[in-house]
């Protein structure tokens, strides 16, 4: 139980942070900060919904980043065409994002394993070259959203503090819904498939449909996060789809924690602070990155989330 | 006699050019514990596999208390009543026993699109799960992660998964496998009470327990049904003692 605790102190902690930032953005006036944290809380929510397809699901999709994309442009793309209003924006970025996911899902669930994780990047690199043909929408160039989603006066994106609000605010929404799922009915039949497909077929599971529903809900909600991010970044490209950037989810979820509640929020804080940092010393910080993840993943079994239950215990 | 509760005709498995079931017919009624014996390779659990769905045969029908399952999937046979064990124990390894007998509970109590209510609260899952675990003397183990059972406790943790979902017929793929002689006289016990309430096809290795346990017996050689009956006319059919020459004083001196 001890171990427990650790890895809760530190999540109690982490999660304080993430809430007193602006406050102290405020204090010291590092405006700075407040952007990146921004950034990082966004990430959180894109990883936090991949673990649930592949930490708790099993389903090891290599194509996440195609969400953040199908997000983005629906923000992007309305906004172009004169529909600035966040009630239709957000709203339109789900249900792309659903209808993308039950499509992809239906195909890339016929297949188990490797051939999974890559037919799920193939149709996310598929949406890659998709988007850069889209001439009226900048094509390669990327499209730069002029003005953030306008929710009526009830919340104003352009400013920073409110938006990171409504970013941690989605996020620690996100991960509530997470934690009930993980719990209910549906939850428990995900977990079991991932444990043993085999013996759920055998007590009366399909296992397709379910599945198939879990990734849904997965790429739902990272479609909102793409949203998020396009209004982060005022601006929306291909880039964001590109197959390493669904790598860097990945790494963020391994990282964190895979099957963890709160893993993929510290391995997203983990990944993009050290990715930060290590860029401002270096211009090869890629070359110090790379063995201190490979070091983690090697003998950190369970992520930072196993390491502290460990600690806690030994 | 009234229709079997199920019922197998002609039934026909290859792989490649090896037939592994060969024309293979059986009925089993309402209330009995059929025994299909053979010795290794005789395509026993390929018969038991083509029974539960996870695989279809070339050719033939199976037929569950008198409608067609033949190409039905393994989870809408189960839904139909058909229950099975594994020969290698095949379970949830990193959930709980309770857990294990819970989710096959829920599997047959309404939808499990429920995305927000605590599965683990449902009292009527949890009683049901208790109740299997009781019956196979694991009640006390409820709370343990699988892994961390020994494989008896696994062996008759199956069979609770497959009493969760309450089933009509119970297919049992050599479940004294691998357990020692207490455990399989315990094994053998649990079978004597069960099958008073449940019909059985029972896939066993270990002949004095199938000779105890039988009402009538299947005897599959190379893929085929060489003899069907009751214990006493299969230990006497000349044909199965030539099959079984080197476990045959064992078939004559047991049971």
């Amino acid at each position: 139980m001890k171990g427990l605790s650790v890895s809760k102190a530190v999540t109690a902690l982490m999660l304080a942070g993430l809430v007193l930032l602006p406050l102290y953005s405020q204090l010291s006036g590092n405006v700075f900060i407040l952007t990146l944290f921004t950034r990082i809380v966004i990430l959180a929510l894109a990883a936090a919904s991949l673990n649930l397809i592949m930490g708790f699901g099993g389903m090891m999709s290599f194509g996440h980043a195609a969400y953040l994309g199908i997000g983005g442009y629906a923000v992007g793309m309305l906004a172009q065409e004169g529909v600035g209003s966040g009630f239709i924006q957000f709203p339109v970025a789900l249900a792309a994002s659903a209808i993308y996911a039950l499509v992809i899902g239906a195909l890339s669930l016929r297949t188990r394993g490797v051939y999974f994780i890559m037919i799920t990047l193939a149709f996310a690199q598929m949406a890659y070259y998709v988007a850069s043909g889209l001439a009226r929408y900048g094509g390669d160039d990327g499209l730069t959203v002029y003005k953030r989603s306008d929710f009526s006066g009830l919340i104003d994106l352009s400013n920073r503090t409110q938006f990171y609000y409504l970013c941690l605010a989605c996020l620690f929404g996100v991960i509530f819904l997470i934690w009930r799922i993980v719990n209910s009915r549906f939850g428990l039949v995900v977990q079991g498939l991932r444990s043993n497909e085999q013996r759920m077929q055998a007590i009366g599971f399909p296992a397709k449909r379910y599945q198939l529903v879990c990734f849904v809900i997965s790429g739902t909600m990272c479609g909102l996060a793409g949203a998020l991010l396009a209004n982060n970044t005022d601006f929306v490209s291909p880039a964001v789809m590109y197959w390493t950037r669904s790598g860097d989810l990945m790494v963020m979820v391994i990282l964190g924690g895979m099957g963890t509640l709160f893993g993929p929020v510290m391995g997203a804080v983990v990944f993009l602070l050290l990715e930060e940092f290590l860029s401002q010393i270096t211009e090869y910080w890629a070359l110090i990155m790379g063995p201190l993840l490979l070091l983690i993943v090697l003998f950190g079994r369970g992520g930072i989330m196993g390491m502290l239950g460990r600690a806690g215990r030994g | 006699m009234a229709e079997p509760l199920l019922r197998v005709e002609k039934l026909v498995r290859r792989f490649g050019g090896i037939v592994a079931t060969d024309n293979v017919s059986l009925d089993v009624a309402s209330g009995e514990l059929h025994a299909i014996i053979g010795p290794n390779g005789a395509g026993k659990t390929t018969l038991i596999s083509q029974l539960t769905g996870h695989l279809s045969p070339h050719a033939g029908s199976v037929s569950l208390g008198g409608r067609d399952i033949t190409y039905l999937p393994a989870y809408r046979r189960c839904a139909l009543g058909l229950a099975r064990s594994f020969q290698i124990t095949s379970l949830l390894l990193d959930f709980t026993a309770a857990d294990n007998v819970a989710l096959a509970a829920q599997a047959h109590a309404g939808t499990s699109f429920r995305f927000f209510a605590n599965a683990r609260k449902e009292k009527g899952l949890r009683d049901a799960a208790h109740a299997a675990l009781d019956r196979v003397g694991l009640g006390h183990r409820a709370d343990v992660v699988v892994n961390r059972l020994s494989h008896g406790e696994r062996r008759e943790l199956e069979l609770a998964v497959a009493l969760a979902s309450k089933p009509k017929l119970l297919l049992l793929d050599e479940p004294m496998a691998g357990l020692g002689v207490t455990e399989s006289q315990r094994m053998v016990k649990l079978l004597q009470e069960l099958r008073k309430e449940v019909s059985i096809v029972l896939v066993e290795h270990d002949m004095p327990a199938v000779f105890a346990l039988a009402d009538r017996i299947s005897v599959l050689v190379y893929g085929r049904v060489i003899a069907s009956g009751d214990p006493a006319a299969i230990r006497a059919n000349e044909e199965v003692k030539r099959a079984y020459l080197g476990d045959q004083h064992v078939v004559t001196h047991h049971g």
